[in-house]
């Protein structure tokens, strides 16, 4: 059985939509604090990000959306965001507060692994990470390995990027965690061939575009499909 | 270049990227550590800075536009391409090709460095491309013609805030999709390490020439030097071979728009922790400037570490009093300065001291329309 790992950014209607995916098979949800300069995304996921904060989405906001979808689903619920907002609020009042508020790790995506080590995330290893990184990721990484399927940022894409394959291959060959893979991944075709490299999924421009197009049932219909992609790999 | 390479600077710098770029990190961190003490390499960029450029810039006393003071400007006007972005420009294009990266990406504000980019990429045959707000785009039209007649693609940033902090984004995206075939030539001594080192060590060529004509003109050091503050690469160039010299004042001039120093907090933007324009939730706030390569939000982190050991202070200077300072010294000495330095001037004059080095970053061509249309009593005045 595949993991399936949905984003969606923290918003007032977020734990709903959480609960909808979580009820059309997704086994874990990322919740994204919006960042007003995130790097490492493309335009949907920056774009929503903009609408978050727009919408007052800042911190204590998002640590109450993250209890609110923790009160509806007993899935893995990990608040994936970037630096400036561990810093502002504080690294360990962070950690400790998301934790309690019912986040089960966190992704903090322009933080490599040799930085701030005492902070326990699920660390993204790319394409271009060399055997060393691998090593030092997989080795200090939460539960599973975030592998970026391409040398880019966040966004879906036609098809599934070629660099999975040799990537989820050097991973495998140093580490017995689990390999998920994300960045471009968006239909059922791209999960079934990424179910044949990797243990499971991420996916989150798609999901938010579905969110946000069609709220509780457009996410429901997207996860459905990808879970059958999954399932049929 | 006696200091050994570091990545932080106190609590500030690091390196807060997505893995993505880290082993291209590591590979520019170590191609620097060889080629800031290998002899070629210096003697490759002293024979461009010399012979193409036009170094040594002068240093020139200012009588008129400061009867009570002995004002010194160093006319990095002067050089070619008419800013102190050459400077970097052209070492870390350099760098560039011994790595074997032939397209080039930078991001600009004002566009001068924007241009200096395109130059050395005309020069050595490289692919430029140049990400610029749209909103700079607008206010700095002579330089987007420029940079495109050299044969850069100017690519525009229409989101957000359309300016420098944008455009720096953009750029970092692309690295971060073309990192194997590509070289972040970054404008600033911003960005994650060792770009800040880096960027100040091809910057130092200006504070180590005007310290020596100072010495020279006066037989003494100056009791102030000062500089604008931007991203600070033209300050920490000025400053750098003064700070041992604890009798000479270091005084950054920011926009009162983007006093990042003056009214920041600490934060991470662009891969660096440094003192930033931050709302208490850690989310970056929009800087305002009428100089364009003022407008940014961030700061070098090495500016954030001497402000906090005291060694160098940071002030700050609106639209109108640059504005002004702008139009005194186009009057009293023949000199268009950029609006940028023009901060920087007004500060110089009432700084307090006597003998004083200022940095006069680039010309003011670029800024006639801006300027022309200036209406006193505007947002950041």
């Amino acid at each position: 059985m595949k993991t399936l790992v949905v984003y969606l950014m923290a918003m007032p209607d977020t734990p709903a939509l959480a609960q909808a995916a979580v009820e059309a098979g997704a086994d874990m949800v990322e919740l994204g604090f919006p960042f007003s300069d995130p790097l490492a995304d493309g335009p949907v996921i920056r774009r929503a990000g903009e609408r978050a904060l727009a919408a007052g989405m800042r911190t204590a906001r998002c640590l109450e959306v993250l209890a609110e979808t923790r009160a509806l689903v007993d899935v893995p619920l990990i608040a994936m965001t970037y630096a400036s907002i561990f810093d502002a609020y504080g690294w360990e009042r962070l950690t400790s507060d998301a934790q309690a508020a019912g986040a089960t790790s966190f992704i903090v995506v322009d933080l490599p692994a040799d930085v701030r080590p005492e902070l326990r995330r699920v660390q993204l290893v790319a394409p271009t990470s060399t055997e060393e990184r691998l090593r030092l990721a997989a080795s200090s990484t939460d539960g599973w390995l975030y592998l970026v399927t391409v040398t880019g940022t966040t966004g879906a894409r036609a098809d599934l990027a070629p660099s999975l394959a040799p990537l989820a291959k050097r991973a495998r060959a140093v580490t017995d965690v689990p390999l998920y893979a994300g960045f471009g991944i968006s239909t059922a075709d791209h999960a079934r061939a990424a179910a044949e490299l990797v243990d499971g999924i991420a996916v989150g421009s798609r999901a938010v575009e579905a969110a946000e197009s069609g709220g509780a049932a457009e996410l429901a219909s997207l996860v459905g499909s990808l879970r059958s992609g999954l399932d049929a790999a | 270049m006696a200091e050994p390479h570091v990545r932080e600077f106190g609590v500030y710098g690091g390196r807060y990227v997505p893995e993505t770029l880290i082993p291209a990190l590591d590979e520019l961190e170590s191609a620097w550590a060889t080629l800031r003490d290998d002899e070629a390499f210096h003697a490759e960029l002293h024979g461009l800075r010399t012979n193409y450029a036009g170094r040594p810039t002068p240093l020139t006393r200012v009588e008129r536009f400061a009867p009570d003071q002995r004002i010194y400007l160093k006319r990095e006007d002067l050089m070619h391409t008419g800013s102190h972005k050459l400077n970097n420009a052209l070492g870390q294009s350099l760098i560039a090709q011994r790595l074997g990266k032939r397209r080039i990406i930078a991001e600009t504000g004002a566009g001068q460095h924007g241009v200096a980019t395109a130059t050395v990429c005309a020069r050595f045959g490289l692919e430029c491309i140049v990400y610029m707000g749209s909103e700079d785009i607008r206010r700095q039209a002579p330089n987007v013609e420029r940079m495109k007649l050299l044969g850069a693609e100017v690519r525009p940033v229409d989101f957000g805030t359309r300016t420098l902090k944008e455009a720096t984004s953009e750029a970092i995206r692309d690295w971060i999709a073309n990192v194997e075939t590509t070289y972040y030539l970054i404008g600033s001594c911003v960005g994650p390490a060792p770009y800040p080192e880096i960027v100040r060590e091809l910057q130092r060529v200006i504070g180590r020439e005007a310290r020596e004509q100072f010495l020279a003109a006066e037989a003494r050091l100056p009791e102030a030097v000062v500089a604008c503050v931007g991203g600070g690469s033209n300050a920490i160039g000025m400053f750098y071979d003064f700070v041992p010299d604890t009798d000479v004042r270091l005084i950054g001039v920011e926009a009162a728009g983007a006093a990042s120093l003056g009214s920041g907090r600490p934060g991470v933007l662009h891969g660096a922790r440094s003192s930033l324009l931050a709302d208490e939730d850690g989310q970056i706030i929009d800087a305002h400037s009428i100089s364009a390569g003022l407008d940014y939000p961030g700061v070098g982190p090495e500016h954030a570490q001497l402000r906090d050991s005291g060694r160098a202070e940071y002030v700050a200077c609106t639209d109108d009093e640059a504005v002004a300072a702008f139009h005194r010294l186009c009057k009293t000495e023949g000199i268009v300065p950029a609006l940028e330095s023009s901060h920087a001037l007004a500060r110089a004059l009432d700084c307090g001291a006597e003998l004083v080095a200022v940095c006069l970053s680039g010309r003011g061509d670029k800024d006639l329309a801006e300027v022309l249309a200036y209406a006193p009593g505007s947002p950041g005045s």
